[in-house]
């Protein structure tokens, strides 16, 4: 299964474009861009998960993951994502609640 | 987390089984098979579909998991195995392992999600998440594993949140 990964950098923060599934299959790439962006010194990011179709609580780790290694330098994880079935996913884990999710990437570095 | 024992009863039409070799690759071949027998029965609509399909995929991954724990007397490469049956308004998916065994009430209770301690976890989200998505929910013992079976009805407004 494809994932496609694209990092961009908006407004002082490191824009992470996902498209594809993001399961126990893919989700170990998503987890070594964003650990090798952390190691980069970035610790604002953006992860645009437009082109997403599909994520499970695997997918959903690894963005849990991602945001304490960025908290731990005053840094930020935020999502972009306007697909109910995706942002669903979040609400009913509570995890909208923790994240700040965005209907674009312009929203998300201004917000 | 307090261990849910709701039984299921058995499938009502005929059974679609698949043996999937355990690998993370095979995860979205379940999902596949499921949403295409969900988009066959004209009750369940796209967003049950979209719970059926993130259901399996959470039970395929823990299968798979446990099975590739390497844990004494587990055999890595023994089939997980998925059966789908539709019949009576009503899917029943079941997903298989031998994965040596595993007991819902020794799960490890995390801590609410918004609770900062609770993102000290990046895992745990799963067995909850399938907790809510499906209407029937039962972990059995099977031969060298669990067998957890999923049943589903139409439409679940599932407007609750993971604890």
């Amino acid at each position: 299964m494809d994932l496609r990964l694209d990092v961009s950098e908006q407004a002082g923060w490191s824009v992470l474009q996902v498209g594809g599934e993001i399961d126990v299959a893919t989700a170990p790439r998503l987890r070594e861009h964003l650990i090798k962006l952390v190691n980069d010194q970035r610790f604002a990011i953006v992860v645009d998960l437009e082109d997403v179709d599909f994520i499970d609580s695997t997918g959903l780790g690894v963005l849990i993951g991602a945001r304490k290694r960025v908290r731990l330098h005053d840094g930020d994880v935020k999502l972009v994502c306007t697909e109910p079935r995706i942002v669903k996913v979040f609400e009913i884990t509570g995890l909208d609640q923790v994240f700040q999710i965005h209907p674009s990437i312009d929203a998300a570095v201004a917000g | 987390m307090e261990a849910e024992q709701v039984s299921v009863a058995e499938a009502a039409g005929e059974v679609v089984e698949l043996e999937l070799p355990p690998r993370p690759e095979v995860v979205a071949v379940a999902r596949l098979v499921v949403g295409a027998l969900a988009a066959v029965d004209p009750l369940f609509d796209e967003e049950r579909g979209a719970d059926l399909r993130l259901a399996v995929s959470e039970a395929c991954t823990n299968a798979i998991q446990a099975q590739l724990s390497a844990r004494v007397g587990v055999d890595p490469r023994a089939p997980i195995v998925l059966r789908c049956s539709v019949g009576e308004g009503r899917i029943l998916l079941s997903v298989q392992d031998h994965g040596g065994g595993f007991d819902p009430s020794g799960l490890e209770a995390h801590p609410e999600v918004t609770d900062p301690a609770r993102l000290e976890h990046e895992g745990g989200l799963g067995i909850p998440l399938i907790r809510l998505l499906a209407d029937e929910l039962e972990f059995r013992p099977t031969p060298g594993g669990t067998t957890v079976v999923m049943g589903f009805g139409p439409r679940l407004a599932v407007d609750r949140v993971v604890s």
